[in-house]
């Protein structure tokens, strides 16, 4: 089973806490808003992505599993 | 006489039409037309500031170039041939040789007047001893048009110098400036192995002023209106107005007034992405933040540039942004500074190392809400 990330930008308000706990993953741009590297989470990185998303003040960012759509 | 004595002549157009001012769909201006509109004839006088060759040094100033397609300063090659050994003629080029241009035959046919007033000044400036307004020969109802224009102002004695109606042969270097010269002198209507040019050696010999009729349109304005005047269209490096033929597949084919250096493309674009940016829902950050910056980015490649980096910039922050709203309002801003930057690459090298193009300080030509409000446009 494969998962990918999803950001809901509209959620996101740059805290920056994904970048600090998937830095394999996730970039930050110049503003501090999560820049995916890829969306689909590598095999060995799933529970720390999980971690991740828990974290996140604004739960904005979503892991699931892959669909294969963008969006 | 006495009614056209009385009727004061219009002011001056500063924005365009300027040459078309008077034209009408299907009549030609009259002599009393023309002078209704543009007043008498000014001929300089003959001595201090309104001597004949006065209108060189306005020429010159106004900055006006030959509109036969060459761009040559019209007051330089007055100067030239002013300067030559005397006796020299005037040749105004009717005989528009680009198939697809109707913009010279617009003229003659319709407001001949502000051509002949243009080949008198011409004439009246070089102090020319002859003077030719070239046509294709084959068309005779244009030439019985002038013929009657001619009369009009031979009834009142408005051309010192006659000027002389020719017809040449109809094909495309015939309407060169030496072929023309070189049929006058009774040879083929061919181009001439040069120099000696025109303005040095030219019809019989003598210092010859070969014009564009558009040329000598524009002149019999800037002898009325001055220098100045004529400056306040264009751009400084292309003053003035110039007519264009615009015809093929086109929704609206004719001839057009326009003043010469369009907008500035990147300048546009910057002021639309403002526009994009501005009008960001607030939600997302990449757009939120990321749409402002490619503004800035734009704009500064558009009005400042000269730093080399400037397009670099626009394309990173494109990349930035593309793809990270919720909707797709910042990939459409990215869409256009991507298009810009491809669509408008000689101006986005030219912004980035030298500095803006004067036509970047030309007044904006797409309508963007609210820019009243912005603090750097």
């Amino acid at each position: 089973m494969s998962y990918e990330l999803r950001v809901n930008p509209i959620a996101c308000d740059g805290h920056g806490l994904c970048a600090e706990l998937l830095p394999e993953v996730i970039e930050l741009d110049p503003w501090g808003y999560p820049i995916l590297i890829s969306a689909e989470v590598p095999p060995g990185l799933t529970e720390h992505a999980k971690r991740a998303a828990a974290a996140c003040p604004t739960l904005a960012l979503l892991v699931g599993k892959a669909t294969g759509e963008r969006g | 006489m006495t009614k056209l004595a009385l009727t004061a002549h219009r002011s001056p157009a500063l924005r365009l039409p300027r040459l078309l001012a008077g034209i009408s769909y299907y009549d030609i201006a009259s002599l009393r037309d023309h002078e209704e509109r543009y007043g008498p004839l000014p001929l300089w006088g003959t001595s201090g500031r309104r001597r004949p060759g006065r209108l060189i040094d306005v020429v010159d100033a106004s900055g006006l170039t030959g509109r036969g397609g060459g761009g040559f300063p019209t007051g330089r090659k007055m100067r030239s041939v002013a300067a030559g050994p005397g006796g020299a003629v005037v040749v105004a080029n009717g005989a528009e040789g680009e198939p697809a241009s109707c913009k010279d035959r617009l003229l003659l046919t319709r407001l001949p007047h502000t051509v002949l007033d243009g080949i008198t000044l011409a004439a009246h400036a070089v102090r020319a001893r002859s003077a030719y307004l070239c046509i294709h020969g084959q068309e005779t109802e244009l030439r019985d048009a002038l013929e009657h224009a001619l009369a009009e102002r031979r009834a009142v004695g408005l051309d010192p110098v006659p000027i002389q109606l020719r017809g040449i042969p109809g094909r495309y270097v015939a309407s060169e400036q030496s072929a023309i010269v070189q049929y006058l002198n009774d040879g083929p209507a061919k181009p001439t192995f040069s120099p000696p040019r025109p303005h040095q050696r030219g019809v019989g010999g003598r210092p010859t002023l070969v014009n564009n009729v558009e040329t000598l349109a524009h002149l019999a304005l800037i002898a009325r209106y001055g220098d100045r005047w004529f400056r306040g269209a264009g751009l400084p490096a292309a003053p003035g107005s110039a007519l264009v033929t615009v015809s093929g597949a086109v929704r609206r084919p004719g001839v057009y007034e326009i003043q010469p250096g369009s907008s500035c493309g990147l300048a546009e674009t910057a002021r639309v992405i403002r526009y994009l940016a501005d009008e960001n829902a607030g939600q997302c950050g990449p757009c939120m933040f990321g749409l402002p910056a490619l503004a800035d980015a734009m704009a500064d490649l558009a009005y400042q540039g000269c730093t080399g980096r400037a397009a670099e910039r626009v394309a990173t922050l494109a990349g930035l942004v593309d793809g990270r709203g919720a909707c797709r309002h910042p990939d459409g801003a990215v869409q256009l500074a991507r298009s810009a930057l491809r669509a408008f690459e000689a101006d986005v090298r030219r912004h980035d190392q030298r500095g803006p193009c004067p036509a970047a300080a030309r007044p904006p030509l797409l309508p963007v809400p609210g820019e009243a409000d912005w603090d750097w446009a």
